[in-house]
């Protein structure tokens, strides 16, 4: 028995073991939340329709009156709308500050703003969510009105937190364009601008989706930042300036409020579900383009 | 307009939004630190919270905080370490690998409340532990393990291949090479990875809201019998840490300083985190200096 050649052969086992981990806990994760979620339609008899389309959410509804109604379109509207928001924040200006780290004053951005980027990534969310609370909404209702818990002050919180993500993306894969590009535009007379705009942008063009849409993914998530700032009311906002709820900040509020089997409970977990969903398409979007746009 | 004065408009623009996001930075540790700090004492530092009552402090929340990413740590690091090496030194092209990779992105854009959700269900119910330290342990090692997985592979494809040819070279077996000459090569970029995914754990709130539970029972300092409920070294009791702190105060505090215990609570968590990542800088420096005598 020769040890050394033994320890060789289990090292590698033990390793692949805990690779295989890895997508065990990824299948485990997603059958769990999946058979949950999957309760609401198959044991308490909701249609996905309704739950998906319905505005309708009164989930203590006596059955005399027709049983409880979980119509949760008002959360998800709301959590798509806050997240869009945001990305519509968030892309322009991130993709900005990339471009001026890496092509406009790349000493300055990287000994400077790098670091000013990592440490807005490295703030937890919960201190996003209380600056909201505490400086941002009393500015929102005394400057634009309303009760300053809104839609407005959700979007821009979670623009702040999904910042970092989409520069240091966006920052990679400027940097990794060949130098070339930006040789050959400059030897055709274009100015800096030109050469950005029409040259590097679009060379870049998959990477910087890819960084938009994990941006996205950040903002459709995040649970306590956004549900700490926009009021929470179980109703489709209709001005910028009104409260609304997130499917996040439903589920935060409401599972340890409510008992576990019951319909309202049930709900709450399809929408865990529906969350998880929504990262797998976010990741296949990403898989997608990334192939579509791959340097050939 | 002609494109020379389109170019200084661009470049003007360029120069605004990089000083916006200087600005909002500014702006947010300004603020934390300007509030927190005339929160921030000894006194508050050790003592207590309160429920009801005004004059708490958030000794325990920072125990239970450094408790619970000692247990993720020590638990997540082994495992993510040996995916990592799996990944770089042993998996080549595989269609395995390729699903690790596939997990391993799922796992990193995974909502943290969708995390929690999978530990209350698996760490909490179906173990009957109940709201504790472990659950919330076992939670945040599944949000963190995809990034230590990452660092792991990535500090590994650093090295050198000559330095791994050598040693293979000589006669040694792929396992001893792995540890013998890789992993010291490859040690300051996995340290200064998993300090700075240390301030991600310590930062996180949602993933733990339903698992390591919004309580902290009464903790008794002196008494360091692991099994006994007042311990503070327990593991299988209820414990709130800062980051779920500083939102149970916000969302349903009725305490009536909950301003002054969320500046500081938040003023703490930012300073712990920040000393993360300035520390896994710093340190990752030095050890290669030691190490390379550069």
């Amino acid at each position: 028995m020769n040890w050394k050649l033994f320890f060789d052969r289990a090292g590698r086992g033990l390793t692949l073991l805990c690779a295989a981990l890895v997508i065990l806990l990824t299948i485990s994760i997603i059958y769990f939340i999946s058979s949950k979620g999957l309760a609401t339609f198959f044991v308490n008899g909701i249609s996905p329709g309704e739950f998906l389309f319905s505005d309708q959410w009164l989930p203590e509804r006596s059955l005399s009156e027709g049983g409880p109604q979980m119509g949760a379109a008002a959360f998800i509207i709301g959590s798509l709308l806050v997240s869009l928001l945001a990305v519509g924040i968030s892309a322009p200006l991130g993709i900005i500050v990339a471009v001026f780290i890496v092509e406009i004053a790349p000493g300055w951005g990287q000994r400077v703003l790098q670091p000013a980027v990592e440490l807005l990534a490295g703030i937890p969310s919960v201190v996003y969510g209380y600056i909201g609370l505490s400086l941002l909404v009393p500015f929102i209702r005394v400057y634009f009105g309303g009760g300053g818990f809104s839609l407005l002050a959700g979007f821009l919180v979670l623009s702040v937190m999904i910042l970092p993500t989409i520069i240091s993306v966006s920052t990679d894969s400027l940097r990794a364009l060949p130098l070339e590009y930006k040789h050959a535009s400059y030897a055709l007379g274009s100015t800096r601008w030109q050469t950005i705009r029409m040259v590097l942008i679009p060379a870049a063009r998959s990477s910087l989706i890819t960084a938009v849409v994990l941006g996205m993914a950040r903002a459709f998530g995040e649970a306590l930042a956004v549900q700490m700032v926009i009021g929470n009311t179980r109703e489709i906002p209709t001005s910028i300036l009104s409260p609304m709820m997130t499917m996040t900040s439903a589920i935060t509020m409401d599972m340890g409020a409510t008992v576990m089997g019951t319909t309202w409970n049930n709900a709450l977990w399809s929408m865990g579900l529906l969350l998880l969903l929504m990262s797998l398409f976010f990741i296949l979007i990403i898989r997608l383009v990334v192939r579509k746009g791959a340097v050939q | 307009m002609n494109s020379l004065a389109k170019d200084r408009m661009a470049t003007a623009m360029f120069w605004v939004a990089a000083g916006l996001v200087l600005l909002i930075l500014g702006t947010l540790i300004g603020y934390i630190f300007y509030h927190g700090l005339k929160s921030v004492d000894w006194q508050f530092i050790t003592s207590p919270s309160q429920n009801i009552r005004a004059g708490g402090g958030i000794g325990p929340q920072i125990f239970n905080s450094f408790y619970i990413l000692f247990l993720t740590m020590a638990i997540s690091v082994p495992i993510g370490l040996l995916a990592g090496i799996y990944l770089a030194e042993y998996a080549g092209r595989s269609p395995l690998a390729e699903a690790v990779r596939v997990a391993i992105e799922t796992l990193t854009s995974l909502p943290s409340i969708v995390v929690g959700l999978f530990g209350l269900l698996l760490f909490v119910n179906a173990t009957g532990w109940g709201y504790s330290l472990m659950s919330g342990a076992l939670a945040l090692t599944v949000f963190n393990l995809p990034f230590l997985v990452r660092v792991s592979e990535e500090s590994i494809r650093g090295v050198s291949r000559e330095l791994a040819e050598g040693s293979l070279a000589l006669g040694a077996t792929h396992w001893q090479t792995i540890w013998r000459i890789i992993m010291p090569s490859a040690f300051p970029a996995l340290l200064t990875g998993i300090i700075i995914t240390s301030g991600r754990v310590f930062g996180e709130a949602a993933a733990l809201l339903y698992t390591a539970g919004m309580s902290s029972p009464a903790l008794d300092f002196t008494n360091w019998n692991i099994f006994s409920g007042t311990s503070p070294l327990n593991p299988f009791r209820p414990a709130e840490t800062l980051a779920v702190h500083i939102w149970k105060v916000n969302s349903e505090g009725i305490i009536p300083d909950v301003r002054r215990v969320a500046d500081g609570s938040a003023a703490m968590l930012v300073m712990v985190v920040l000393a993360f990542n300035f520390g896994a800088r710093s340190l990752g420096r030095y050890i290669h200096r030691r190490l390379t005598a550069a």
